[in-house]
């Protein structure tokens, strides 16, 4: 799960991390007044979305005056900002952070992983603050830093004063470098995140270091002991099918093709996308049903494909283990029934109960087409997705 | 023998009188596994499906003689339940759990090594279907009669490509020595490479299939171990190939978010290391078909 910038700045701050003073504003009014509770000569307002490289994109403005942040929040607020990492489609930015300009001397980089290679949380740093840390690894490796933290111990001080040192940092400024390394770590292991990012890491004309940006994603398996994180929740940044589906704990993704997938098991739902690939067309989702699928479930996971006004077609795809094909097909009658499907629908089903299953979709007296294997199923989907093949 | 398990490997099942506890307990029984007992804490001393409750592994193991355990224990706990057999002298666990902590799961494997090399728990999975040696022991969640019983290695991540790899070699009377599962988690318990070297050195087995997906470097360090050290042939595939970047594909390991992530790029690992690779995922069975006739 990712958070917004000003929520991974309240949590870090919460655990000692120094972050520029600043607040969240919803409207023109509200972020006025944010700036005026602020004080100073100069702030920034920056867009709140899920998303990186705001800056290049106009999401972040430098305001004077007043006046120049009501501006700057009114041009904000309610359109969708659109990045290079957010998609054509852009993000909807509902809030604003407004934030104290502080001077600073220098841009680090700080940032934590969970590295599945060494299976232990990876810390690096820069002095190249400010870029991408993707770009700086192809252009100039020896510039990142890294340790790597032994879990049974945790990060160590004396890992972080290494760090410290080799940014190139004097002794006071390195004392904050150290506490502030040290906290985030902390940071990161109670709240089990997943990624944090704070580019740049500023290193103040007062020698202390400040984290002008921060982006912070969770480990969703962990949000049930994390209520402080989960409560972070914003529903408004994830595109509205994938939200929807996570309601009814079916795990859909939306894709550019116009062949709906439906199945179960996540190895296998990727392998029907490669399959629909193969067989020349392309898939408009990845839907995992899951374990154990009633055929309420099913009917769900069919209103939520077709509501994608792309589809053509849609392949439904189980190979029953823990899953019943009996149950599928159930689902699958169900869904037809109560819902209008006006596009051709492919079912193969195998494994648990096919034969019950296949029976239910026989008598159902529903026009769909049937498959046996994987390769008949996605061939043909896709003929009947170009029109070239219909139900007998 | 196969690997892992075979029919007088004694195993445990943790959280046995849980629902899916009891209804996989008894299709592991049914199909033939030495089902010994069952751990559920607070429920010791009493029996389910015939066999005797423990509340605590450590009791399982000096009572029956259990070696290897299977956890259906609900992710806030699965964790502990492992460190629980692997103190106990668990040889082997296998963990159906989906949802395990990535942190949980980093101070798992951590624990795991403080035993030395000769009494350390292997495991496998979480967030997979398990084990299965076909006609001999199951240990997991599989439909085990799409399972014919043979000679090919299998290794997955998914579990349910893993049924699709088992029936499409059936059909081609392609039997299987052992099946096993290492979950789609960031962080699993064991990995490709680790079964691989089983297989290598397994009597029964003549070949190996490894089904991999998007995320994570697995997938190429187990192909440039093949490279050095398996004479047995490998077929590989991986899944994930119309999968975008940065987005999630429902397991929670499978997801690219650095080089080498995708699936194009370890299809071509694994070719430039010398495996088979199947051209898509309802060739696994004639892939493996033409390994095997060569």
């Amino acid at each position: 799960m990712d958070v917004h910038e000003y929520q991974a700045k309240e949590l870090l701050g919460s655990f000692g991390v120094p972050v520029p003073k600043g607040a969240v504003a919803f409207s023109p009014d509200q972020a006025v007044y944010a700036a005026t509770e602020l004080g100073g000569w100069s702030w920034a307002v920056k867009a709140q979305i899920h998303a990186g490289a705001r800056g290049k994109a106009g999401g972040i403005k430098i305001c004077k005056t007043y006046h120049e942040v009501r501006e700057a929040a009114q041009e904000l607020l309610g359109k969708r900002l659109v990045t290079n990492q957010t998609g054509p489609e852009g993000k909807p930015v509902q809030r604003v952070y407004v934030e104290a300009a502080e001077p600073f001397e220098k841009e680090l980089y700080l940032g934590y992983v969970l590295d599945r290679k060494a299976e232990r949380i990876r810390v690096i740093a820069s002095q190249e603050g400010g870029m991408e840390i993707e770009e700086l690894a192809k252009t100039n490796p020896d510039a990142i830093l890294q340790v790597i933290v032994e879990p049974a111990v945790g990060l160590q001080s004396f890992q972080a004063r290494e760090l410290a040192f080799q940014l190139g940092l004097t002794i006071k400024q390195a004392q904050s470098c150290v506490s502030t390394i040290v906290n985030a770590y902390r940071a990161f292991r109670d709240c089990d995140a997943q990624m944090l990012e704070i580019n740049p890491l500023v290193v103040t004309k007062d020698d202390r270091v400040l984290a002008l940006d921060a982006k912070m994603s969770f480990d969703d398996n962990a949000l049930f002991r994390r209520h402080g994180v989960s409560d972070m929740y914003d529903p408004s940044q994830q595109d509205p099918r994938e939200a929807q589906a996570a309601e009814h704990n079916l795990n859909y993704i939306g894709l550019d093709g116009d062949i709906g997938c439906i199945v179960n098991g996540a190895g296998l739902a990727m392998a029907t996308m490669d399959m629909i690939k193969h067989a020349g067309g392309e898939p408009a989702n990845f839907l995992d049903v899951g374990g154990g699928a009633s055929p309420d479930r099913i009917e769900t996971a069919m209103k939520l494909v077709v509501s994608d006004a792309n589809v053509k077609a849609i392949l439904v795809n189980i190979f029953a283990g823990i899953n019943r094909c009996d149950w599928v097909a159930k689902g699958v009658v169900q869904a037809c029934g109560n819902l209008d499907i006006k596009v051709p629908l492919v079912v193969r089903l195998a494994g648990t109960n096919v034969e019950d299953g296949r029976k239910i979709l026989e008598e159902s007296g529903l026009k769909l087409i049937t498959a046996d294997t994987l390769s008949e199923a996605a061939e043909k989907a896709v003929q009947a997705c170009q029109g070239k093949l219909q139900a007998a | 023998m196969s690997i892992l398990i075979d029919e007088r490997t004694p195993v445990i099942v943790q959280g046995m009188t849980g629902d899916k506890g009891t209804f996989h307990a008894r299709e592991m029984i049914e199909y033939g596994t030495n089902v010994v007992g069952g751990v559920t804490p607070g429920k010791g001393g009493g029996r389910h499906l015939d066999r005797p409750l423990f509340n605590t592994v450590k009791e399982a193991v000096k009572e029956t003689g259990a070696e290897a355990s299977i956890t259906f224990v609900a992710p806030a706990f699965c964790a502990d339940a492992i460190m629980e057999c692997a103190d106990a002298g668990i040889r082997l666990v296998c963990s159906i759990t989906d949802g395990i902590p990535a942190q949980d799961m980093m101070r798992v494997k951590r624990y795991l090594m403080r035993y030395p090399r000769d009494r350390r728990t292997m495991m496998v999975g979480p967030n997979c279907a398990g084990i299965i040696s076909p006609g001999k022991s199951m240990l997991g969640i599989m439909p085990g009669h799409i399972y014919l019983q043979g000679k090919v290695g299998v290794i997955s991540r998914s579990g349910t490509l893993g049924y699709e790899a088992a029936a499409q070699m059936k059909e081609h009377g392609i039997g299987i020595s052992t099946s096993v599962g290492i979950g789609g988690d960031p962080i699993n318990g064991s990995s490709f490479l680790d079964h691989l070297a089983l297989f290598e050195e397994d009597p029964e087995t003549d070949a190996v299939l490894m089904i991999g997906e998007i995320g994570g470097p697995q997938e190429a360090e187990a192909s440039a171990w093949i490279k050095d050290n398996m004479a047995k042939p490998v077929v590989g595939f991986v899944a994930g190939l119309t999968a975008p970047k940065g987005r999630r594909m429902g397991h929670a390991g499978a997801i690219i978010s650095a080089a080498g992530d995708s699936a194009a790029e370890k299809a071509e690992i694994m070719k430039a290391n010398g495996l088979t690779v199947a051209p898509n995922p309802s060739e696994f069975g004639t892939t493996v078909a033409e390994v095997l006739g060569a």
